[in-house]
């Protein structure tokens, strides 16, 4: 527990619209632990960038928190976060404590503002000295291997992988602990992507952030530098694991699937051939009963049809969701 | 004999109105394809590989250089409407973009009726064509219950690639072009498409020229993989070689950037 930087206990967030509510996070529970990478991964539609909002309290509405826990370890102490409103986490804890590269986060830049003014923004959203934070600016702009001169250029001078490093840069200039970042990669190609990832990592081993929770749908790319991984299908945690382990024997039907269907340049994925998973993922107004796999799943069992599979620790670190490990446990 | 022979294939794209820039998006480019084979042009946005896949299609004329189709220069020889509807009846493509490949005012089945007008033999009547587009959907896993009548915005990306696949059952092409075809739709469904693609080849010797950004999928799927990079072929070889044991310090680049399952990168 002392090294828990963030928990969630039990999460539920619907977007709650006039007649039904898009059950998109359902009851997730899980930790962050302080020093390292957690991989989110799933395919489109399964509740992953919403996720990244409950974790922020970045409730706009029709998105609202029905139910559960979150707690920050802010200075040595847990704050609960899921207590307070939007607001309140926005202008406590937002860029100190935590921060967010959204999905496209490039290309929100406004093209006509200088690079410098989103960082006067910053100053002045926290009654912080400007100049010292552009002192500050350029040199992580120079960490992150781009030229301060670019600090008075307009976005649409930087090209995309510029853009992507530049907005990580300015995001991480309070030193928040937790960042987060969704799909930061998916606009990006290859050479850049990895020149991405190397700014990531060296921002984490200076200390700049203690710990990233990346969000994508390319478990190829995540495997590059997390530790452990969350996988979640249809709003729900169906497998948390550390990442050797899970590439090893992955214990989920669904995480099995997932990792067959990826196409890497490999030798080993030529030999297993590619598989798909049958059907495609549910509509959330309405998930199927009992496991929300079910449909899809090759070992579909009666049980599956009607209960819901908990989410167990089996090993150590190692927790799944699925009724084929319940023998395993008792 | 081969198939398609493309010879010092160059394309040069004029800008500007009063002061002219010169644009040499495909430089020299030359290459082979056998019957039954899979050959994949890669490379990355802006190295001239949709420039060469549509000069192959006969979509854009060659600045110089020739392509020999079955032993015809497609863009010499093809000179009446007759040879010009053979040569689509031979050669289909397949888009990128699934979505861009429909008129959004008729019904999907539209696409499938234009194959069967472009047959040799057009069947006598409406019930024996209508046989045969239940028969090419039925072979791309497709329920026709589920397709016909319905317009584009009912069915998913998935589905109309599947259809643009089921036009290739109809026509049984030599060659079938296919410019990024996995590219739009989800990673579940992209293993069907290739499937099915390869069941073409197995069961009718088509060959199929993949134009994609994706090492992964032509690694996976080739049999001959072309590097391409500023508009030349920098690499060519077997998929092991290419991907494997590099030779030009692009490709080297290129794969040593994609991010692997089985191997965690060394310099990160």
């Amino acid at each position: 527990m002392e090294n828990v930087l963030l928990k969630a206990e039990n999460l539920r967030a619907y977007y709650k619209l006039e007649k039904v509510s898009v059950k998109a996070v359902d009851g997730l529970s899980f930790e962050i632990y302080e020093d390292e990478v957690v991989g989110v991964v799933g395919e489109s539609g399964c509740g992953k960038t919403t996720l990244s909002n409950v974790i922020f309290m970045n409730m706009v509405k029709p998105l609202t928190l029905v139910g559960g826990k979150i707690f920050l370890k802010v200075n040595g102490s847990f704050e609960e976060i899921s207590a307070l409103s939007r607001d309140e986490v926005k202008e406590k804890f937002w860029g100190k404590e935590m921060t967010i590269i959204p999905q496209s986060a490039m290309n929100a830049l406004m093209p006509t503002i200088k690079m410098e003014r989103y960082v006067q923004h910053l100053a002045e959203s926290h009654g912080l000295d400007a100049r010292e934070l552009i002192d500050k600016t350029l040199q992580r702009f120079k960490e992150v291997g781009l030229e301060t001169s670019w600090l008075k250029r307009y976005p649409f001078e930087l090209s995309g992988g510029m853009r992507q490093r530049a907005v990580i840069a300015v995001s991480t200039i309070l030193n928040p602990s937790l960042l987060v970042a969704d799909e930061p990669t998916s606009a990006l190609d290859v050479v850049n992507q990895k020149v991405f990832l190397k700014v990531l990592m060296s921002l984490k081993r200076r200390g700049i952030v203690k710990s990233i929770i990346l969000i994508t749908h390319d478990i190829a790319t995540v495997r590059q530098i997390a530790d452990r991984m969350i996988i979640m299908y249809a709003g729900k945690i169906v497998e948390l694991s550390p990442i050797d382990e899970l590439l090893e024997k992955p214990l989920h039907p669904y995480t099995e699937g997932l990792l067959n269907s990826v196409l890497t340049p490999e030798p080993e994925v030529k030999k297993r051939g590619i598989v798909t998973i049958p059907g495609a993922p549910p509509n959330l107004i309405d998930p199927p009963s009992g496991c929300r796999f079910h449909p899809r799943c090759p070992h579909m069992m009666d049980v599956c049809k009607e209960k819901e599979p908990p989410l167990v620790e089996i090993e150590p670190g190692r927790r799944v969701a699925c009724f084929l490990y319940a023998g395993e446990r008792t | 004999m081969s198939r398609l022979v493309v010879k010092n294939l160059t394309k040069i794209f004029t800008l500007g109105f009063f002061s002219k820039r010169y644009v040499e998006a495909v430089k020299n480019v030359s290459f082979e394809v056998k019957e039954r084979e899979i050959v994949s042009l890669v490379g990355e946005s802006g190295s001239g590989k949709t420039t060469t896949a549509r000069m192959i299609l006969r979509l854009l004329r060659p600045t110089s250089g020739t392509i020999h189709f079955e032993g015809t220069d497609i863009w010499n020889d093809l000179n009446d409407k007759e040879s010009l509807k053979d040569f689509r009846r031979k050669v289909h493509a397949v888009f990128q973009d699934p979505f861009a490949s429909y008129n959004p005012f008729y019904p999907v089945e539209r696409t499938l009726w234009q194959a069967i007008n472009l047959l040799e033999n057009t069947p006598s009547n409406k019930k024996e064509a209508i046989e045969l587009i239940k028969e090419s959907l039925f072979r791309v896993g497709l329920d026709p219950k589920d397709i016909l009548g319905k317009y584009p915005h009912q069915i998913s990306g998935g589905q109309k690639q599947r259809i643009m696949i089921a036009r290739c059952w109809i026509l049984r092409p030599l060659l079938i072009v296919a410019d990024e075809p996995t590219s739009m739709i989800d990673a579940s469904s992209r293993g069907g498409i290739i499937k099915l693609l390869e069941e073409l080849r197995e069961k009718e010797g088509t060959s199929i020229i993949f134009i994609t950004h994706d090492l992964g999928l032509a690694y996976y799927v080739s049999d001959t993989i072309y590097v391409m990079k500023n508009g030349e072929i920098v690499e060519r070889g077997d998929p092991d070689s290419v991907v494997l044991n590099p030779s030009h310090s692009y490709t080297k680049l290129l794969v040593g950037s994609i991010p692997k399952l089985y191997r965690k990168m060394e310099d990160i």
